[in-house]
């Protein structure tokens, strides 16, 4: 790495030494090594060549070659969200930057921190469709957070380093970086992170005391409270996550949580209500529908989290905490708005508590009646399944799975349909990023790809993609990646030889029309593992399960895990589009319980 | 525990159907960089917010800032929605909502070019003097006027002027800007 340098404009006097200029592909990775990047996922391709010839010379920066562009995107947000540090991703021009469109989709839905450079044709070809060319900027600008065409080498340094505040600040999300071919190789100074000009686009607004004081005064007037948190939690870290328990404890408050939230609460604590939402508990959507305070901390009231809207929680008092001043009145009006890091804001309700209760300390009987309407919801055992002694239940494979793993080092990742929805209601978190999955975009072909973005930043770690038939096909062939790297991810594949969600909303919602949900002709998975150079295992009967998921778990390669399941099994509880959260379905039910209108939802 | 039957504790309205739609003219100030134009016009359309008038220029040379004049309508909520998408932009430094100060100024220029002769193009000639305008271009058979001023007179002039050979008609759009001597 090179020493840091003068801006030319600066007023600092300037070395000989350190006015030395370096190709735009040196000063990109001289950027990267500042910022403290060790892993980019990436794919060459002629627009970043000379980046990869940097990196050929190189050993500070490890690259994980995926086999989609795709992958590299979902890979580096599974490293993201199981370390904490922004993802970096670095592909090629015209497709491979188009492929990696989901992936940045996906980041920006779900608030994921990743970098990703591309590659661009030279300056002077840039709209004359030249081989390879797209308008990257164009195209992503409405998937990314932001985006930059690099104009000049002069400019590269400063706006990698931008790039980075802006993708790792405020609300987090994707940043792409386009690099025309020609200014890879321009010669230019290098400008350390530092010096490099970043705007406050992205401040974290100070705490608001009278907010504070306004919300603890309705904590401490409500009976029955909850607390509603979000993936915000776990992005805004550890400190958030520990603050959220200490609030908790402190104020007895039940916690409820998104689908992106899982692990930033203890599920194992007594006071968690389980996941919410279209597919979550029946205590938590009740609590949630009942209750007479909700706090939403670092949630956005997403559809598949609100239902009916105007039916959602009708009685209740709310408090929104975001960093995301857009996020708050977006989809629910809220009574108290406090914009800013989840972590300080709860902080500040926490001490204000404790000043309010050394005070004027509060019954504790208060909230009995609450804890005992909430055990009476729970005592309907909402999660419960038919079990099975000759076909493996998905349900029940998830249960062994949880348990024949705990007490390791397990990461998570799961792909989008009825094996998310298994696997977030029976697999169970005590820790934040230890749970990676596409909850706003929905990207089947997530799991995989993040799993190996996660077993790069933990290599000795037990990772498991909890994945279906169909969602696994659609990222395939990144199984090659993690033979190549030996990243020994686990695929745990629930196969019903259904695109399974699809066929629940069909049977629910379409009178049992089963169109084009079969997923005929499926590969044998265990043949396939094998041709990929991998480990494939395959469970078809409750008795052998328990046996196998232990061989995997043995294993030191990467393992396809073909388990066969029940086919017809669905998801329950269930919200039905366009329903209330009072208006569960606990199990099977005819299609006329949803309404015209919602089945005009998805 | 029994559900509340009554309205909703929330002091705002639940059903968001019950708001009025206003009028809002939005001023962005923005970094003047390549695509700041596209990402603003963007979020707006990928949204399903409308707007009814753009202008833009740079207003800062040397900080290379521009003003966006959007004019936009909605709800009172649908547009602190917008202002707070406008607000996450990385190159958006301000979103000021002129219409929320009262009496702000507002002025909008037109070109408007009219054809025709005898009668017509006297009565054109003198309704133009009464609105202010100015005849920028004069031919035996044509006039182009240039008019100054809110929407209203605008619109007005446009109007008196269509039964007597009006052809085409230009607009920049409405600028607007606080009175007194505070700045946004």
């Amino acid at each position: 790495m090179t020493a840091p340098t003068a801006r030319p404009k600066a007023a600092a006097p300037e070395t000989a030494a350190a006015a030395a200029t370096k190709a735009g592909a040196e000063l990109l990775l001289d950027a990267l090594e500042e910022q403290g990047v060790e892993v980019i996922f990436g794919y060459p391709g002629g627009a970043v060549l000379p980046i990869y010839d940097a990196l050929y010379a190189r050993d500070t920066i490890r690259h994980v070659l995926v086999r989609h562009e795709q992958g590299a995107v979902h890979a580096a947000e599974g490293y993201a969200r199981s370390t904490g540090k922004p993802g970096v991703v670095l592909v090629t021009s015209g497709p491979g930057a188009t492929n990696a469109v989901t992936g940045l989709a996906d980041a920006l839905l779900d608030s994921i921190p990743v970098v990703c450079i591309t590659g661009q044709v030279a300056r002077k070809l840039i709209g004359t469709d030249a081989f390879q060319e797209c308008d990257t900027i164009g195209i992503t600008r409405a998937c990314t957070k932001h985006n930059y065409l690099v104009p000049s080498a002069e400019r590269l340094s400063s706006i990698v380093h931008e790039a980075f505040h802006v993708a790792t600040n405020g609300r987090p999300g994707p940043v792409l970086i386009d690099i025309p071919k020609d200014v890879q190789f321009e010669e230019a100074v290098y400008v350390a992170r530092e010096r490099a000009a970043k705007r406050d686009c992205v401040a974290r607004p100070p705490v608001d005391r009278a907010k504070i004081a306004q919300a603890v005064e309705m904590m401490r007037r409500a009976r029955r409270p909850v607390l509603y948190t979000g993936g915000g939690v776990v992005n805004a870290g550890r400190i958030a996550c520990d603050a959220l328990r200490v609030l908790a404890r402190d104020t007895g408050f039940p916690v409820t949580s998104t689908l992106m939230g899982l692990g930033a609460f203890p599920a194992s604590d007594p006071k968690w209500l389980g996941m919410l939402g279209m597919h979550g508990s029946v205590e938590a959507n009740n609590a949630m529908h009942d209750c007479d305070l909700m706090i939403a901390v670092g949630a956005r009231f997403d559809d598949r989290v609100t239902g009916r809207l105007d039916a959602f929680s009708p009685d209740s008092r709310k408090i929104h905490i975001d960093i995301d001043p857009s996020s708050i009145n977006k989809n629910v009006p809220v009574d108290l708005a406090i914009v800013g890091d989840a972590g300080e804001v709860m902080a500040a309700l926490l001490a204000e508590w404790r000043a309010r209760a050394k005070e004027d300390p509060l019954d504790d009987g208060r909230l009995a009646l609450w804890r005992a309407q909430i055990d009476e919801w729970r005592a309907k055992r909402c999660f419960a399944y038919e079990p099975s002694r000759k076909v493996i239940k998905p349900q029940h494979a998830i249960e062994r799975l949880y348990a024949l793993t705990r007490g390791r080092d397990v990461y998570v990742t799961t792909e989008v349909g009825q094996h998310q929805m298994w696997a977030a209601q029976f697999f169970h978190f005590d820790e934040p990023n230890r749970w990676m999955t596409s909850g706003g975009l929905g990207t089947m072909g997530y799991g995989l790809p993040a799993a190996i973005g996660v077993q790069a930043a933990h290599p000795g770690a037990l990772v498991i993609d909890i994945a279906g038939d169909a969602s696994v096909q659609m990222t395939l062939q990144e199984m090659a990646t993690a033979v190549q790297h030996r990243l020994p991810i686990k695929v745990f594949i629930l196969n019903n030889e259904y695109l399974g969600m699809v066929r629940q909303w069909q049977e629910l919602l379409h009178g049992g029309r089963y169109s084009h949900s079969y997923s005929a002709s499926l590969p044998d998975f265990v043949k396939l593992a094998e041709a990929y150079g991998a480990v494939g295992l395959r469970a078809t009967t409750p008795d052998e399960l328990d046996a196998k998921i232990m061989e995997m778990i043995a294993c030191d390669r990467p393992v396809l895990f073909d388990c066969v399941v029940s086919k017809e099994e669905n998801v329950f509880p269930m919200i039905p589009s366009g329903a209330a959260h009072n208006e569960m379905l606990l199990g099977a039910v005819a299609g006329d319980k949803v309404s015209a209108e919602g089945r005009t939802l998805v | 525990m029994s559900v509340g039957t009554g309205s909703s504790q929330s002091v705002y309205p639940v059903s968001p159907g019950e708001e009025t739609i206003r009028e809002a003219i939005l001023a962005v100030i923005v970094d003047n960089e390549p695509g700041v134009l596209a990402r603003v016009v963007g979020l707006i359309s990928a949204r399903g917010y409308n707007i009814e008038s753009l202008t833009v220029a740079e207003t800062d040379v040397e900080k290379h800032r521009s003003r966006i004049t959007i004019v936009t309508r909605g709800t009172p909520s649908k547009v602190e929605q917008i202002k707070a998408q406008l607000g996450r932009l990385v190159p958006v430094r301000r979103v000021i909502d002129v219409t929320a100060e009262t009496d702000a100024l507002e002025r909008e220029l037109a070109l408007v070019k009219i054809v025709g002769k005898g009668e017509q193009r006297v009565e054109a000639m003198r309704l133009s003097g009464i609105f202010r305008a100015r005849a920028v271009d004069t031919t035996h058979t044509s006039f182009v006027f240039e008019v100054t001023g809110a929407r209203e007179k605008i619109n007005a002039f446009i109007d008196l002027m269509r039964p007597l050979g009006l052809i085409e008609v230009a607009r920049t759009g409405v600028l607007s800007i606080r009175r007194g001597p505070e700045s946004d």
